[in-house]
């Protein structure tokens, strides 16, 4: 898939940098200030992700149209360390960071579609869509 | 040698002037200097040139160079321009010199490039230094000034205080948002914070962590937190996430909290002159009854 619009993710600021580009994708689709947010959250959090977890990755944004829809797709990928035990991380809860552990569970309810890929060692790729309703 | 080479410069310098003078304006319908007037492009062009010369002649840095920088900084020319002349500039020197010689031996030619290299590189670091020396100062005094922004606490009335909120929270932010707040409490003997997110564009795990935190360690200390400003669409993506804020009070906007506040210290808001209506309403109301 060839993206739209690439965030890299290296330093703290820059998911503040990801999360106005995807607001501003939002916005031009057409979602409502709701899903903006929650869009935006989406956002924030799988970048906070590969900031804190594999310390540099990036964010893609593409703009999807179907027959009857239009959606987005933020891909977050990075080649950090792998997530060991996926069902865990999808728990709410977990976290081996100290956090609240709602991150990866959290974008799972924020958004309409999630697929998460990750091999250890390897890196991680994260699919959410969201779609205007 | 390299004398040789520089007597031969500054000889001909005003053909080197030209040559620059064509190469530079040549480029320059394109690029980023197209807004600025003719006069003062070329009176720059021309001050510029001049303290070029002054620095090679003198073979070294001038104070003449140092003014010269510090004006444009200051001006806000862009270090495109500085740069982009230099290069000219040891284009140019390094094509005229060579020009001026029937025949080039590669030896020749490599010292030539050398000699003008020694001229052009130092005013190009002193010129990037100055630069970048100027632009670190401003993020520094901007990073200062968004510091002193980043977590106010105003103490509105005796015993409740407020912190509002506004912007991005990252790790540093948050970790001063919570020593003010435990501070403040402390010197306004606080029993009531507000703290108002009306402000923050996105609260996600990070942020609603950080604040149940300082609520937390608010109320170890035996204050109360109340939250305030969580707009509906925050209020959803919370519930999405799946955040806990049970712990502590959180109402929609700043005027509904202060009341709760004002309710937990045991105090309300009377009108000054609504008790005298009342009295007249409740008057007129018996006599009707009669």
């Amino acid at each position: 898939m060839d993206f739209q619009s690439c965030v890299n993710i290296n330093k703290e600021w820059d998911i503040v940098g990801a999360r106005q580009i995807g607001r501003d994708f939002a916005r031009k689709i057409g979602f409502g200030t709701v899903d903006q947010a929650r869009i935006a959250t989406a956002i924030s959090e799988l970048a906070r992700n590969i900031y804190l977890y594999a310390g540099t990755g990036k964010i893609c944004f593409e703009t999807i149209e179907e027959i009857d829809r239009k959606g987005l797709v933020i891909l977050a990928v990075d080649d950090g360390p792998g997530i060991a035990e996926i069902s865990k991380v999808m728990e709410d809860g977990y976290s081996t960071s100290g956090g609240l552990g709602a991150g990866l569970p959290g974008v799972k309810r924020l958004m309409d579609e999630f697929d998460i890929i990750s091999e250890q060692e390897k890196g991680t790729e994260i699919k959410a869509v969201k779609w205007v309703r | 040698m390299d004398r040789k080479l520089k007597d031969l410069v500054i000889e001909n310098s005003d053909t080197i002037v030209q040559m620059w003078l064509d190469e530079i304006s040549k480029g320059r319908q394109s690029d980023y200097t197209s807004t600025i007037s003719e006069e003062l492009f070329e009176s720059t062009n021309r001050e510029f040139v001049n303290v070029i010369f002054a620095s090679v002649e003198k073979q070294g840095i001038t104070t003449a160079l140092e003014d010269f920088s510090e004006r444009l900084v200051n001006l806000g020319w862009p270090l495109s321009y500085l740069t982009d002349g230099l290069q000219s500039f040891r284009r140019v020197t390094i094509n005229y010199i060579l020009s001026e010689q029937t025949q080039v031996g590669s030896d020749y030619f490599s010292e030539v490039l050398q000699a003008v290299d020694n001229w052009v590189d130092p005013i190009i670091n002193k010129l990037v230094n100055e630069y970048s020396g100027s632009w670190e100062h401003i993020v520094s005094l901007q990073r200062v000034a968004l510091q002193e922004l980043s977590a106010p606490l105003i103490p509105v009335m005796e015993n409740i205080t407020v912190m509002p909120l506004i912007g991005t929270i990252d790790t540093e932010r948050a970790k001063l948002i919570m020593e003010n707040l435990l501070d403040g409490v402390i010197k306004h003997n606080a029993e009531v914070v507000l703290i108002d997110i009306t402000g923050v564009p996105v609260v996600d795990t990070m942020v609603a962590h950080h604040i149940i935190q300082a609520a937390e360690a608010v109320r170890l200390i035996g204050s109360t937190c109340i939250l305030v400003g969580i707009r509906p669409e925050i209020a959803q993506t919370i519930v999405n996430l799946g955040i806990d804020l049970s712990k502590f009070p959180t109402k929609s906007s700043l005027r509904k909290g202060f009341q709760s506040a004002l309710e937990l210290t045991n105090r309300k808001i009377v009108g000054t002159a609504d008790s005298h209506e009342n009295d007249i309403e409740q008057l007129v109301d018996s006599l009707d009854r009669e």
